[in-house]
């Protein structure tokens, strides 16, 4: 492995999503490739959460700008859509930062693909429902608790 | 000419991605015309996202079908007349009523959902990859518009009413759905996309279904319209195209 490249992984992968700040790339399970050639050039690959995000072109931006300031020479930012990206592959510490922000996270792998039910980040109540399948981004959900009275959002699961 | 893969030809698959990257494309601009006049607050977040998702659909295909000739997803989609659009003409059909905006998604989603869950498996790994991603968000657009078409079409007199008529507006369309050009015919030999007539049986299982549920019915008379593929459309995709392309042709690659 060319030196910098598992620099390179760590700085690409510590990127903040803009829509999700408390979330990196990495933890995200976008930031799929990143390669360094012996110039120092680096290749990132990205894979979108949902084909229209327009967030990926802030991401790449901000991946770039990021490894150009580290001093490597070259930056490229592709991305790909195959194999696509679902919710499964959040990474270990998502689901945690997602509940600790009030997003309800997505049920793990192997559940059921939509939840019937969700606890309420809020106050722990089962007794919830969804209000709407779209919510302020792509990615979530909009649901209330039916305990507290409390809207909150779902981190939906796509798979 | 051929290309390396299962033997489809360029042409082939330009044509069959154009046209289905241009029914996304079509339809999502539809949607988009709801901003700011949907009927609820939720509904306005569930149609900007629906149009979203089809716009990213649309660049994936058009950049793909732009291969083929050396022209990118812009060219493509601001710098064809409407007689070059290949998109169904369902997918033009003004947003009318919130039932006929339904109606339209219902028809068109679960139409779409099927081909893309065809395509995950077929033997054209762009247009794989394409409906391996856009198969987990059509799934829930049919979701959604199933859910709309249950609520009017059980709801009072006047959604109903609405219901029927827009499915009576709409359903002269659905035949263009199952027709395949001869690109397709080809490619679908070439195992890169379903034969039409296998996805249409379920198509209509799906939506007949719903619509018993609903209190509904599929209209008793037979679906006739057809052209869009072939570039002949109705005077609606002029206009929807003017008011899409005018700002780009009148700054060309301005950019903010
Ligand atoms: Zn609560």
């Amino acid at each position: 492995m060319p030196a910098g490249e598992e620099l390179a992984r760590r700085l690409a992968a510590e990127v903040p999503d803009p829509e999700l700040p408390f979330l990196t790339l990495g933890d995200l399970g976008i930031l799929r490739r990143v390669e360094v050639n012996l110039e120092g050039a680096v290749r990132v690959v990205l894979t979108p959460t949902y084909s229209g995000c327009p967030a990926v072109h802030h991401m790449a931006d901000e991946v770039r700008r990021t490894l150009m300031a580290a001093g490597f020479p070259a930056v490229q930012v592709d991305t790909e859509l195959s194999p696509a990206w679902s919710t499964d592959r959040l990474g270990p510490h998502a689901r945690e930062k997602l509940e600790a922000m009030g997003i309800a996270p997505p049920p793990p792998m192997g559940k059921a693909p939509v939840a019937l039910t969700l606890k309420c980040p809020h106050c722990g109540s089962l007794r919830t429902g969804e209000l709407s399948h779209f919510g302020a981004t792509a990615c979530k959900s909009l649901w209330r608790c039916q305990e507290c009275g409390e809207p909150f959002e779902h981190f939906k699961a796509l798979r | 000419m051929t290309a390396g893969v299962a033997g489809l030809s360029v042409v082939d698959l330009r044509e069959v991605a154009l046209g289905f990257g241009d029914d996304c494309l079509v339809l999502s601009h539809r949607l988009a015309e709801w901003t700011t006049h949907a009927p609820e607050l939720e509904e306005e977040m569930a149609l900007a996202n629906l149009a979203l998702d089809l716009l990213g659909q649309a660049r994936s295909l058009l950049t793909l079908a732009g291969e083929a000739d050396g022209r990118d997803e812009d060219q493509l989609a601001y710098w064809r007349d409407d007689r070059d659009f290949r998109n169904l003409l369902l997918v033009e059909q003004p947003n009318g009523d919130f039932a006929v905006t339904m109606t339209r998604q219902l028809l068109f989603s679960t139409f779409q959902e099927l081909l893309y869950r065809w395509m995950v498996t077929g033997t054209e790994p762009r247009l794989a990859a394409i409906a391996a991603k856009g198969v987990m968000e059509a799934r829930y657009h049919v979701e959604h518009a199933r859910l709309w078409v249950q609520r009017l079409g059980g709801g009072t007199e006047e959604s109903h009413r609405r219901m029927c008529r827009a499915l009576d507006l709409l359903w002269p369309y659905t035949e263009e759905l199952f027709e395949p050009t001869e690109s397709w015919s080809r490619a679908a030999d070439q195992g890169a996309v379903p034969p039409l007539s296998s996805i249409e049986e379920p198509w209509r299982h799906s939506i007949e279904s719903l619509l018993v549920d609903s209190g509904l019915e599929i209209p008793g008379f037979p679906a006739w319209q057809s052209g869009g593929r072939l570039g002949r459309h109705s005077e609606h995709l002029g206009h929807l195209l003017a008011e899409m392309q005018h700002l780009h042709r009148s700054h060309p690659n301005a950019s903010w």
